[in-house]
């Protein structure tokens, strides 16, 4: 069984990835999981999207270069060693791993680079987590 | 008349100038004139009886090499374009068969076939007089030591200053360019009074002895000869300071042999034209009417002496202006001002010649790529940098950053392969190179005047 990922490139310029969001978001497309390259000039996002056909479509006509893979979609256990099952697996039959990323998700992790900015920015508008909240999830 | 220019001995005058011909560069105009028509019809000659390509031009011309009797005729003479050189090479335009040809030298940074340039052994003589005729202007004579910092090889500056050098008699170390820490040790352990190179790597090697603590006193050297590139006399001032050292310009082309073409004294007012090797003339480069000196427009050079290579008009596509006024050095030959910019869209990086049509040659065969790009040429301190943008269309898009890199990567090795020059790809989004109305435009150069 496989998935549809739509990917997108990227220029690394400030907004680009927030703008993919808007033009799915108002069509009414939902990001089911997804996963960027870490910043560079220019960087892939990838996408699993409710509506894939009509996502690429939208993203092309805003002047996106984008492209579809077909990638697997695993549900994982959540417990010690869940991953770990999967992942020996594939080696053990020599599949190498090109990338792989969480979806369905309800939180998000922010890599940036001024942390506490983006914390102030968001206080009180978006829930947040703190170590021990995630310790408890 | 000809033992006049091969008179040679270092001589100072009563100022402390140093002089290696003084009785060719002090030559009184009217003789001086009279001595170019002179070696203009043997040069012609020499054309027209060993170049088909010459033969051809004059006789449609209709002009014979003896007809040039006065300097007026000189604007009916054919021109001689770079593109002449290319479909001639490697050796159609040699006035002499290849078993009098000693060295042969090849123009920089071209894509197909190079310019080739051809010298006998008189050729070689004449070259190293003129750069020792440029050494002696700036004050070097035995004793002084020469670190040459051009690079050796293809290129005319390494071995035409190396060559002239040793004529003059003073050390030579062939430390060709590049790896900025030996430079730096060798001028202070072995001495170094002299440096040549490109005026940007002047600056260069300036700041990197700055930000290792060296003082402008702590370096030896007392005078640079720099040239290969433009340069303004703002970099000028500064180089002086870096260094602790004047700065001089000096001129050439390969064309024309290389360096030695025209050479500043330390007046720094101008370079002087060496007029009886070569005949300079400044045109409009649209109409080729001739312009009268103090005008900017293209300069022009006819070879004089040259046996193996013999050149007529010549379009170098600088841009400048040529100074009549005497100089207060001494030296009667007329003077160009340094180029202000060409007549075509060549780009000079790191002294290196690069036309933007080699780099869209390399960028259209490669079927992936958009037909949408753009060079911009850059400056990171004293450096020429280029940066080829390239959008990335769907053909290119890959899966994997790993593919991009790669993609990337093999475009700058394609360039370097090609033109030899480092750029750098940059990955554009579709659409993100500004698209425009009439002729596209395929260069930007932010580099400000050096």
């Amino acid at each position: 069984m496989k998935v549809t990922q739509l990917t997108a490139f990227l220029e690394n310029r400030s907004g680009r990835l927030a703008e993919v969001a808007d033009i799915l978001g108002s069509a009414g497309i939902n990001i089911r999981g997804f996963s960027t390259t870490e910043a560079a000039e220019y960087g892939i996002v990838r996408l699993i999207v409710t509506e894939p056909e009509r996502a690429r479509q939208l993203l092309h006509d805003a002047g996106f270069t984008t492209h579809f893979a077909q990638v697997v979609c695993v549900k994982v256990k959540d417990a010690p060693g869940g991953l770990a099952r999967v992942l020996d697996e594939l080696a053990a039959a020599g599949v190498s791993i090109d990338y792989l990323y969480s979806i369905s998700f309800e939180y998000i992790c922010f890599a940036l680079r001024d942390v506490d900015r983006a914390v102030q920015l968001l206080e009180g508008k978006v829930e947040m987590l703190s170590d021990e909240e995630v310790l408890a999830l | 008349m000809t033992a006049v220019a091969n008179e040679e001995h270092l001589v100072r005058d009563q100022a402390g100038g140093l002089w290696w011909q003084p009785a060719a560069e002090t030559l009184p105009r009217e003789q001086l004139r009279d001595l170019q028509l002179e070696r203009l019809r043997a040069s012609l000659q020499n054309a027209c009886d060993n170049v088909p390509f010459y033969r051809k031009k004059l006789e449609e011309a209709g002009i014979e090499p003896g007809d040039v009797q006065t300097h007026d005729v000189v604007a009916r003479l054919p021109f001689t374009t770079k593109v002449d050189l290319r479909d001639h090479y490697p050796f159609g335009m040699f006035a002499r068969p290849r078993d009098q040809i000693v060295r042969v030298h090849a123009s920089s940074g071209t894509t197909g076939n190079p310019t080739t340039v051809g010298y006998t052994r008189e050729d070689i003589q004449v070259w190293c007089h003129l750069i020792a005729r440029t050494l002696a202007a700036g004050g070097v004579e035995p004793g002084d030591l020469l670190q040459n910092a051009f690079g050796y090889g293809l290129f005319t500056g390494g071995l035409g200053l190396h060559t002239g050098a040793e004529l003059l008699g003073c050390t030579v170390v062939p430390i060709s360019g590049g790896n900025t820490e030996r430079q730096l040790k060798i001028m202070r352990d072995f001495g170094a009074t002299a440096l040549s190179c490109t005026p940007s790597y002047a600056m260069y090697l300036a700041d990197a002895a700055r930000d290792r603590g060296l003082r402008p006193d702590d370096l030896p050297v007392r005078v640079g000869f720099f040239g290969a590139e433009p340069w303004t006399n703002e970099l000028r001032v500064q180089i002086e300071a870096g260094l602790g050292a004047d700065a001089l310009d000096i001129y050439g082309l390969s064309e024309m042999g290389g360096p030695g073409v025209a050479y500043e004294c330390l007046c720094k007012a101008g370079m002087h034209i060496n007029e009886d090797h070569y005949l300079a003339e400044i045109v409009d480069p649209d109409t080729l009417h001739p312009l009268p000196f103090g005008e900017v427009g293209e300069l022009v050079f006819t070879t004089l002496s040259r046996e193996a290579q013999p050149l007529v008009r010549y379009r170098t596509r600088d841009l400048c202006r040529l100074v009549a006024e005497p100089c207060a050095c001494g030296r009667t030959s007329v003077r160009m001002d340094k180029p202000i910019g060409r007549s075509d869209d060549m780009l000079i990086i790191r002294g290196v010649n690069v036309f933007p049509s080699q780099i869209e040659e390399v960028l259209m065969s490669i079927p992936e790529i958009e037909p949408h790009y753009q060079i911009v040429v850059d400056r990171k301190g004293y450096l020429d940098i280029i940066e080829v943008w390239v959008e990335v269309g769907e053909d290119i898009f890959a899966e994997t950053m790993g593919d991009l890199e790669r993609f990337q990567r093999s475009i700058q090795a394609r360039i370097f392969n090609v033109l030899n020059i480092q750029v750098a790809v940059k990955l554009k989004e579709p659409r993100a190179i500004q698209r425009s109305e009439g002729k596209a435009v395929r260069v930007v150069d932010r580099r400000t005047a050096l």
